[in-house]
């Protein structure tokens, strides 16, 4: 201990906006918005007591779902779901695998690279449902156009994650193999792939899961599958039915986050 | 036999790492490439096997001229130039005889490395080479779960498996204990010796280079400023490569090193 006095005096760390006037002219500028925007929304309070009345029916439904008196269309959705979501992930593996390689800027010559980055931005930019409409506009109702939005959307995803990683590889690694003389398809085979094979896997297994999560959205639109299901039970206000398949969705997915999860720890 | 002839390299951010290098390594030769970090050292070995490209001279292995070779001839030219790395480089995630086999890689086609089936003669050569690093064991392990000295010790392997006329040697020692280092540069000398293979390490450590090697070359920015035999790297000169430090205590410090080694030694010793 020295004989000084301790300091007394510390700073407050520096707040957003310095400025007192510009500090208030925001924040109050942000309320005034807020508080305008929301009186300039039409709220019906009518039809929000009705809906409060539909809600209702709609909890009750969930309650005591139904799952027998639709039993053929569910099974039959499910089965469609499923076959879509997992068909869509295989095919979308096999095509994002060479696209990711391609799209790695260590892996691939600049044109190559820029092609795969391309697709790869294409199938990120469309979201699936917009995507999943022009594919049954294209192909017309079911599930083959669900099919073709989720191996869509899987390429843009696996892809763009592989090639993330595969720039991330160890390069050390990779110059020793090309140092033996390997050639290109050596070097992939003995210093990339081992080195992203259980991200890609826990990857394959992640997509998949959402791959059966969107197979039911995108049902909604037309693309079959245990969505379109869902979707026509509520038009018909069979809301137990509705309340069915929503527990089953819930399930098989939850089912699957716990599996895939497992399995991930598992390749590691 | 190795003919380095005006060897230049300078970076896209025009750092110059090389400047006009010219060297002849003859046959069964074992030279120690020191200098301090950022020298070019790195840069020098890689500028061999044209891992990094040169930006001028040549480089000829026997009557071959590396540096005028297609991506395909160059593929050729590697397999015949062996590669030890700092810090082991092994794939770690593949086991020990895929590592050593990946030294295969330049002489089978794409199908047989994929399917791992290699040719009966690779694998043998495989299996001695392994019981001659004392490795035998381990071979079916992944090459993560080895002790940093079991991993440069296949790193070694899969360096000879090539067959290599060369031996291109990066930091061996870097990440490891004073006693494992000196046993690794042992095992490197020995394996140049049994096979008259010429070397070329990259060293930061002197006192290791001057106990293993048969001639030094000390670059500094990028330039040879010493060509000799290890015996004549005195403090002048060590001065003229590193600048200004207190080379007698380092000497001392290396001395203390091996004592300590030596006592750890006595002691286990006592312990059985």
């Amino acid at each position: 201990m020295t004989d000084t006095a301790a300091p007394r005096r510390w700073k407050r760390p520096p707040i957003l906006i310095h400025d007192p006037r510009w500090r208030i002219a925001i924040y109050g500028g942000g309320l005034v918005y807020l508080v305008l925007a929301i009186g300039s929304t039409e709220v019906k309070w009518q039809r929000v007591y009705e809906g409060l009345d539909r809600g209702w029916r709609f909890v009750l439904g969930f309650l005591s779902p139904d799952f027998s008196s639709r039993w053929v269309d569910i099974s039959q959705g499910l089965v469609e779901s499923l076959t879509m979501s997992v068909t869509a992930t295989v095919v979308g593996i096999l095509i994002s695998v060479p696209i990711g390689i391609g799209a790695a800027r260590n892996m691939a010559p600049l044109p190559v690279y820029l092609v795969c980055r391309g697709i790869i931005t294409m199938s990120r930019a469309l979201q699936e449902i917009i995507v999943a409409i022009l594919f049954v506009a294209m192909f017309g109702f079911g599930p083959f156009a669900g099919f073709l939005t989720l191996s869509f959307a899987t390429i843009g995803f696996l892809a763009k994650l592989l090639a993330e990683d595969i720039e991330d590889i160890d390069e050390a690694q990779a110059e020793a193999i090309r140092s033996t003389g390997a050639s290109w398809g050596q070097l992939v085979n003995y210093a990339v792939q081992p080195q992203v094979m259980p991200r890609l896997i826990g990857l394959s297994l992640y997509r998949l899961d959402i791959n059966f999560r969107e197979s039911s959205v995108i049902g909604i639109v037309g693309a079959g599958g245990i969505g379109a299901t869902l979707n026509t039970a509520i038009d018909r206000y069979e809301y137990d039915s509705a309340g069915a398949i929503l527990l089953i969705i819930i399930a098989i997915v939850m089912v699957a986050e716990y599996s895939s999860s497992h399995v991930r720890k598992w390749v590691q | 036999m190795l003919k380095i002839e005006g060897l230049s390299k300078t970076y896209r951010t025009g750092d110059k790492a090389l400047i006009d290098v010219s060297f002849t390594v003859p046959a069964g030769q074992v030279l120690g490439l020191i200098g301090p970090s950022g020298a070019g050292k790195s840069t020098l070995i890689r500028c061999i096997n044209r891992l990094v490209e040169p930006s001028a001279g040549k480089v000829y292995l026997g009557d071959l001229n590396v540096t005028a070779l297609s991506r395909g001839e160059l593929r050729r030219a590697r397999r015949r130039i062996g590669m030890i790395f700092q810090e082991f480089a092994l794939v770690e995630r593949l086991t020990v005889m895929e590592n050593v086999l990946s030294g295969r890689l330049g002489y089978v086609p794409f199908w047989r490395s994929f399917t791992r089936r290699f040719p009966d003669a690779d694998l043998a050569k495989a299996f001695e080479l392994l019981e001659r690093m004392g490795l035998t064991d381990q071979a079916d392990k992944r090459a993560d779960a080895l002790s940093g000295g079991q991993r440069q010790r296949v790193g070694i392997a899969r360096a000879l498996e090539q067959d290599p006329e060369l031996l291109l040697v990066d930091e061996p020692t870097a990440s490891l204990d004073p006693k494992t280092s000196r046993q690794i540069m042992r095992l490197i000398l020995e394996v140049c010796q049994e096979r008259g293979l010429p070397a070329i390490i990259n060293i930061h450590d002197v006192v290791l280079a001057q106990s293993f090697t048969q001639r030094i070359i000390g670059l500094r920015a990028g330039e040879v400023v010493f060509d000799g035999k290890p015996q004549e790297l005195d403090d002048t000169v060590l001065t003229l490569i590193y600048g200004e430090e207190d080379w007698t205590a380092m000497r001392g410090k290396a001395r203390e090193d091996e004592d300590e080694e030596r006592e750890r030694e006595d002691r286990l010793a006592g312990l059985v």
